[in-house]
């Protein structure tokens, strides 16, 4: 799972949600991060947009309630961009 | 190194308590990524750190008609790197009205230092962003939105004297009637304009009120490429990820004015930052200078170079060079637009960088700190941050072409307000030359004093020495009994408070004109009279001005019938030159607290004398 690309939202998402790197894992989500409200929950797709210069569709933000989810979503962005 | 190592290398540096190298790459990481995600790993790291550095708090609210919360920890971040620490109050959304007109809103008990009005087009004049409307329809939606914001500022200016930035009103990307809008003499995008031009006419006529001009920000940033339609509608986000960061930058050019956090010079390298090569070994036919590509790209660098000498930033040269083939390119190479008159000091020398920094700030007479530095040099650049990190050093792309633009988009140039000593600095800085060339010919002091031929009038402040004044109790550090600032807002209304008198000092004299330097403000209260401000620009310091100064307060407090002269001498880290200012002149101690010590002069018994080599001229105003 610790692909180049968790990792990188890994460290964008432990950025945003101000808590250190090995606190994000795959299962991180809304439920069970305390920081991770809607306010913070915008600031992380604005983060993600920024550095993957994409934009995301108001299904997929509300998709994104996970790490696992926002890996899967940016892949999938990523993967029909290129 | 790379964003994520520098975020390592910070962590570690804060672990090890080094403060001033982590402040310093924070700082650095900001400039290399102005993200989101890197705004918020600066705000909490400079949580630990804030305390240990001396950021200059201020209070900024914003009032707006959309979301702008993604944008405050940017602005945070970004003032944080700038050096300064910003306590941050949103207006509730869509409220930006009701709390301007209510005094008892929570936007004044917040009491900012200054508020952003951040509406759009498409919220306060619907009509004109997506509808197609008639010219009647269109004036009338012009008189209509001009009068309320007259209104709001109105009501905001009377219950606040904090500063008031408005947003002016962005064009629609594409006009409602398309071409055919186009054809008409008073179309949409022309009503705009209006009010617009109706925005800037609001703010020259209230002290304090700032144009933004949003339009011409979308527009720089491509206005197709601005919005994110589907954020809009779902969270009312107009504004696209990639672009948060330049309006938050915008914000910035009015917040570097605001606070004083402003550069007073800029000191440029020579070889391939003001010419292309090095004219050390290029001579004067190989380097590139001149109106065609490469050369073009230093003449643009020196045509912003002239635009911020007109805007009152001096200039000056620090160049590891031999003084002679940099003197001869200067002086005559045909490509050069910056003459040498335009330098108001002059390094060129092997020395180190850092240090001949140091003499420029000390012969300039201005705070290390008030020094931006562009260099082509990485290297060179990289020392002069980590020997003397007060200088603000401009980050340069790799090709000559991006100089230009790097150096117009400095926000420590940025002003607000330009008095006429602004334009004439670079002038006052090369008659002081003359001055000192003077001083070292005649014999004694008192001749050099007689030999200048000083003559100083002193006026009420009025309203065109206003902004003048404001700006001088705002910069000046160095002869300044209390650092008192005031804002224009506060100094209008001390001006007119009974038993309260502001003046104003403009010295000449052989040399030429030295404008507007010195500012004096007193309270008489029964028969007593305290001087609470007073203050002189380090361009006349040590010609006996300040006695001259002196002596016109005291005959006008005995005048108006006071029986003593008093003030605070409140110790600054800066101004000891004024250390013994009223001891000098015969007051004595009258009381001793933490932070100053007050004297007193018995105006019965003692008198001032003003100088007999200076011409004293005193205007009367209006309420003498």
């Amino acid at each position: 799972m610790n692909s180049p690309l968790f990792e990188r939202v890994r460290g964008i998402a432990a950025d945003v949600l101000q808590v250190s790197g090995n606190e994000i894992t795959a299962q991180s989500s809304t439920e069970n991060v305390e920081t991770w409200d809607s306010l913070h929950h915008l600031n992380l797709v604005l983060a993600f947009e920024q550095e993957f210069g994409v934009q995301f569709e108001p299904e997929e933000i509300d998709q994104m309630n996970s790490v696992q989810r926002i890996v899967a979503v940016l892949a999938h962005k990523l993967n029909h961009h290129s | 190194m790379n964003t994520s190592d520098l975020r390592q290398e910070i962590d570690r540096l804060l672990a090890s308590s080094d403060t001033g190298a982590a402040s310093r790459l924070l700082a650095e990481l900001w400039a290399k990524e102005s993200s989101s995600s890197a705004a918020s790993f600066l705000i909490s790291r400079y949580q630990q750190l804030r305390s240990k550095l001396n950021l200059l708090p201020y209070r900024l609210a914003i009032l707006r008609s959309f979301t702008v919360e993604p944008m405050v920890p940017l602005l945070r971040a970004a003032a944080f790197a700038a050096g300064i620490d910003l306590t941050l109050y949103v207006s509730e959304f869509n409220a930006h009205v009701q709390e301007m007109l209510d005094p008892a809103s929570p936007l004044y008990r917040f009491a900012p230092d200054a508020a952003i009005l951040a509406v759009q087009t498409r919220d306060v004049v619907p009509g004109l962003w997506r509808g197609f409307s008639t010219s009647a329809e269109q004036s009338q939606a012009v008189g209509r939105v001009t009068a309320e914001f007259r209104h709001w500022a109105g009501v905001f200016r009377s219950h606040s004297q904090a500063h008031l930035v408005v947003h002016n009103l962005e064009q629609p990307v594409l006009p409602g009637g398309g071409v055919l809008d186009d054809q008409r003499v008073d179309n949409q995008t022309h009503a705009i304009q209006q009010i617009n031009r109706e925005l800037r006419q609001m703010a020259a006529e209230h002290t304090g009120v700032y144009v933004l001009d949003y339009d011409a920000l979308v527009a720089r940033y491509g206005r197709a490429n601005w919005h994110d339609e589907g954020k809009w509608l779902t969270v009312r986000l107009p504004v696209a990820a990639h672009n948060l960061h330049h309006l938050v930058n915008e914000w910035l050019r009015f917040l570097h004015p605001l606070t004083g956090k402003v550069a007073k010079a800029l000191v440029v390298d020579l070889d391939n930052t003001l010419w292309g090569g090095v004219i050390g070994e290029d001579g004067m036919a190989g380097i590139r200078l001149g109106t065609e590509y490469p050369g073009a790209a230093f003449q643009e660098v020196q045509r912003a170079m002239l635009s911020l000498y007109q805007r009152g930033i001096l200039l000056a040269i620090c160049s590891k060079n031999n003084r002679e083939d940099a003197m001869e390119a200067l002086q005559n190479h045909p490509g050069m637009l910056v003459k040498q008159t335009h330098f108001a000091a002059m390094r060129i020398n092997w020395g180190e960088k850092a240090q001949n920094l140091l003499d420029i700030a000390a012969e300039l007479n201005i705070g290390v700190d008030s020094l931006v530095f562009l260099d082509d040099n990485p290297f060179e650049r990289q020392q002069v941050r980590a020997q003397v990190p007060e200088v603000f050093v401009i980050e340069l792309p790799h090709d000559p072409m991006g100089f230009a633009r790097a150096l117009r988009e400095c926000p420590r140039f940025e002003r607000l307000a330009l008095s006429t000593e602004d334009q004439q600095r670079g002038h006052y800085y090369q008659i002081q030359r003359e001055r000192e060339q003077l001083e070292q010919t005649v014999s004694s002091r008192e001749d050099f004093y007689r030999s200048l031929g000083q003559e100083i009038e002193i006026a009420p402040v009025d309203k065109s020495s206003l902004p003048r004044v404001a700006q001088l109790t705002n910069k000046t550090n160095q002869f300044n009994l209390t650092t008192h600032r005031y804002t224009e807002q506060q100094l209008s209304e001390l001006a007119s408070s009974p038993n309260w008198h502001c003046f104003s000092l403009s010295v000449r004299d052989r040399f030429g004109d030295n404008g507007l330097v010195g500012v004096a403000i007193t309270h008489e209260e029964d028969t007593i009279c305290e001087i609470d401000t007073l203050l002189l620009s380090c361009r006349v310091i040590g010609r006996t001005v300040e006695t001259a100064f002196l002596s016109f307060l005291a005959d006008h407090a005995r005048r108006h019938g006071s029986f003593k002269l008093r003030g605070w001498f409140l110790p600054t880290r800066k101004n000891a030159p004024a250390g013994e200012f009223y001891p000098n002149h015969g007051f004595q101690v009258v009381e001793k607290s933490g932070e100053g010590t007050l004297w007193a002069l018995d105006l019965e018994e003692d008198r001032v004398a003003c100088p007999e080599w200076i011409r004293l001229d005193i205007v009367e105003g209006d309420r003498e």
